[in-house]
């Protein structure tokens, strides 16, 4: 199941679906990756409002994502963690030190703004 | 007495989602909410990710289980990999042989209410974990 890649302006979005295997997540990683370079992106937001589940795999690669883009020169923000998947990453000890999150795409564009405003 | 009892074969990343599916599906049956659901379907995740990734290849049984006065769901992974040589230090928070999986056995457990292990090196491993319906 390939992850949708948007572009809009400066920023990409992709939209995890909720039944990603491990396979999609290091295909999503690359293609995000990149993507950031072809398109010269300043921002990427990555909604996993339908994830369902978010174990060690799926974190450490949410983390990878960041840092990787972050090395490009570009920001990373992830958006739409469900209540109950925070609940459950934190009962696991699962963290996503370092990377940016917010509470839905409207406030991930918001804060990618900012964040632009500032590099200027 | 288990009335229901599910088999998914663990050999590969597609199996791991399988086998979450099909144990969230089953908490929501046995009447769990939502919350507990995620709960259960990500320690299968992480379960049956120890499977492929030190064993590749093994079987997670998903079924209900009856107390005097309440209803579970009991989760059991078993592989025959190589064991785990230190149980006790794969159960202490950090520990990782894999690079990924510091957090497996000790997340698992904190995860369920109830949590055995059964390992022997050269000779597999086998998790059984519980969780009541509150």
């Amino acid at each position: 199941m390939e992850v949708p890649i948007l572009k809009q302006g400066a920023v990409l979005i992709a939209t995890f679906q909720a039944a990603l295997s491990d396979a999609d997540l290091n295909q999503l990683r690359s293609a995000l990756v990149q993507q950031v370079v072809r398109f010269r992106s300043r921002g990427v937001i990555v909604d996993v409002t339908a994830m369902d589940v978010m174990d060690s795999f799926a974190s450490r690669t949410l983390r990878e994502i960041a840092h990787m883009i972050r090395l490009r020169g570009a920001e990373t923000v992830i958006v739409g963690i469900q209540p109950e998947v925070a609940f459950a990453m934190v009962q696991l000890g699962l963290t996503l030190e370092g990377v940016a999150t917010a509470l839905d795409l409207e406030e991930g564009l918001a804060y990618l703004n900012q964040k632009f405003k500032t590099m200027k | 007495m288990s009335r229901m009892e599910i088999r998914v074969t663990i050999s590969s990343d597609q199996d791991i989602v399988l086998a979450r599916q099909k144990g969230r599906s089953l908490a929501l049956e046995l009447g769990f909410s939502s919350g507990d659901a995620t709960l259960i379907a990500t320690a299968i995740s992480e379960l049956a990710r120890n499977i492929v990734s030190y064993a590749r290849n093994g079987l997670i049984i998903l079924k209900d289980i009856q107390g005097s006065n309440r209803v579970g769901i009991a989760v059991t992974a078993t592989d025959e990999g190589p064991g785990i040589p230190d149980v006790g230090q794969a159960l202490r928070d950090g520990f990782s042989t894999s690079g990924s999986l510091g957090l497996g056995l000790p997340g698992v457990r904190r995860l369920m209410d109830e949590f055995e292990i059964v390992s022997r090196p050269g000779q597999g491993t086998n998790v059984g974990v519980k969780k009541w319906r509150p």
